[in-house]
């Protein structure tokens, strides 16, 4: 059985297909990648497995469960966690405050308001614990508004790993940020992942990025997988050449 | 450096606010005794006010909503105490405040059902429009409220203490009623303070600062947002209930869109971006308009030119500002 399955999935804006019946399987500890050339449909179709959209039509099952309907709220809860292409971070509390302001809602303690949340030491440990991991544990009392583009880039994806996700999606990681960057970024980012067995679909547009760090590429181009395939497969796949690539790809 | 040693807690203790929190309860609590009784009872009523402001700003500093209806919760306060006097002949302060807080819970609840749907200007004028709701009930079924008449409201027995028939009013009011007006003011602040380094006050920081991420951390916006409005809605109504007993009357006035706009005026003059910006802001803004009213009959053209003059040169209000020139004064010095 996939970790994840989607079954015609579809998504219009107007006249445009964003996402075209698209039956989208993942299995349990894989990363994905998903590629294709802008408008292919990428963005959306991870909007709908998240919750940001709500299908026209399709289903969404993970780990067996039909989650189509369920709120965002709902899917957190079931482990479905994402970053975001544009960062979404709370820019006026601390790089800190941000991480364990996630897992102050995991715990379901964001409700309380009659204890100081300093109070809670457990969960400043492990924010703590979670900005060193991805590096970032010197700007953990700095604005999150006030830091580097590519710590911002971590920090949301660190924001997103704090939920403890099963399924983690990550809306091109290493977009905004220097070629000299995108690596060192991607590194923490894939060991992260691949060391807590975390289940994984990346957006990106770095086709070194893309085959080297992911099992395998899923192809979406005008609202549809055109193809499927390792690393391998995919860079020798002529269509997937002149749709995503253009026709005088080498 | 180590995890541990980056816990907030052991960076700013929450403790840190007794040090300057308790010298100046402890001055306010001299006032009587330091201030003529005119004075003392203007800082009364501005402690009044801060309570409400402190309310207000739990919204607009915090929650990122701005509210153009808070005289609604004042006015559904002061009403409660007036209605509580009038049809059901109470005299305890302290029923006051408790009617005040279940009435205050029940309007707050259905206002604010409503508004949290929306935000920004749509936020903003739905609250104007509630609160214009409450103020024409008021204004037209005068054979309830009193009308334009208002409804008076005699001196209230203090913790089961009646005021003495040969006590002098203005005493009673600068002595014992401004320690009660103090009292109630410590606890409010102290519970705000808690509120708002609470989770709870950070996932509201959070929703002002970016709503979308905040729904993918697993919070649910509107619930947050409704909570929000209730306890803001409560303060306000507090400062209400214990504002009537200090005017000795409630008339429609103060359910009228230019006290929201008041109520405004002072959480920007203090600085709506700390927490003890409302506070100043409040007890600033009420001598300030005392003064102004017995200084010139265009008062209001005077209070205009303050706030013009604050928004452009003072954004931040006067803590924040104060704090900004005071972060100068250390930069210069450690040099």
């Amino acid at each position: 059985m996939n970790y994840l399955e989607t079954t015609k999935l579809t998504k219009y804006f107007g006249d445009t297909h964003a996402v075209d019946k698209v039956d989208f399987a993942i299995g349990e500890g894989e990363v994905v990648s998903l590629i294709g050339s802008n408008g292919a449909g990428k963005t959306s179709l991870v909007n709908l497995i998240s919750g940001l959209l709500q299908p026209d039509s399709g289903r969404i099952v993970f780990r067996g469960e039909d989650v189509t309907n369920q709120s965002v709220q709902d899917r957190i809860k079931d482990g479905i966690a994402r970053s975001f292409q544009i960062v979404n971070l709370f820019d006026e509390l601390t790089v800190v405050d941000n991480v364990a302001l996630s897992i102050f809602a995991r715990e379901g303690k964001t409700r309380w308001f009659f204890t100081l949340a300093d109070h809670y030491g457990a969960i400043w440990d492990e924010a703590n614990d979670i900005l060193h991991q991805f590096g970032l544990d010197l700007k953990a009392q700095q604005l999150a508004g006030g830091i580097s583009q590519g710590e911002r880039k971590l920090l949301d994806v660190a924001v997103a790993y704090a939920l403890k996700p099963r399924l983690l999606f990550l809306d091109e990681p290493t977009s905004g940020v220097s070629t000299r960057e995108k690596a060192p970024i991607m590194d923490v980012i894939s060991s992260i992942v691949r060391s807590n067995r975390i289940t994984a679909v990346v957006i990106e547009h770095d086709m070194d990025i893309i085959f080297k760090y992911s099992d395998r590429i899923v192809v979406m181009h005008q609202g549809l997988i055109l193809a499927s395939g390792t690393p391998e497969e995919i860079r020798s796949n002529e269509s997937v050449k002149d749709a995503v690539f253009g026709p005088t790809h080498a | 450096m180590s995890a541990i040693a980056l816990r907030p807690a052991a960076l700013r203790s929450p403790l840190w606010i007794l040090v300057w929190a308790v010298p100046i309860a402890a001055l306010l609590g001299l006032a009587p005794w330091a201030l003529d009784p005119y004075q003392t009872i203007l800082l009364a009523y501005g402690l009044v006010m801060a309570i409400a402001v402190l309310g207000f700003n739990l919204l607009l500093g915090y929650t990122g909503l701005l509210s153009f209806g808070h005289s609604a919760y004042f006015g559904v306060g002061a009403y409660a105490v007036a209605f509580m006097v009038k049809y059901l002949h109470f005299q305890s302060m302290e029923l006051f405040l408790l009617g005040t807080i279940v009435a205050s819970i029940v309007v707050t609840f259905v206002f604010g059902y409503v508004c949290v749907r929306y935000t920004r200007i749509f936020f903003s004028i739905l609250t104007l429009a509630l609160s214009q709701v409450l103020w024409s009930l008021a204004f037209k079924f005068f054979w309830v409220t009193g009308g334009t008449d208002g409804l008076r409201v005699p001196t209230p027995k203090l913790l089961g203490v009646a005021f003495g028939e040969k006590e002098d009013k203005i005493q009673f009011l600068s002595h014992g009623y401004y320690y009660y007006v103090l009292a109630v003011f410590v606890v409010f602040v102290a519970v705000m303070w808690v509120i708002v380094h609470s989770p709870f006050g950070k996932a509201l920081q959070a929703i002002r600062d970016n709503e979308t991420r905040a729904r993918f951390v697993g919070i649910r916006i509107r619930h947050y947002r409704l909570l929000a409005f209730l306890v803001s809605g409560v303060f306000t109504a507090i400062a209400g209930a214990l504002w009537v007993p200090l005017n000795g009357l409630t008339t429609p006035d103060i359910l009228y869109w230019p006290f929201s706009g008041e109520i405004v005026f002072m959480s920007v003059l203090g600085g709506f971006r700390n927490f003890t910006g409302p506070i100043v802001g409040a007890v600033v803004f009420n001598y300030l308009k005392t003064y102004a009213v017995g200084f010139t009959v265009y008062w209001q053209a005077l209070l205009g030119i303050v706030l013009v003059v604050l928004v452009v040169a003072l954004p931040t209000g006067i803590v924040g500002t104060a704090k900004l020139l005071a972060a100068a004064a250390r930069r210069r010095f450690a040099q």
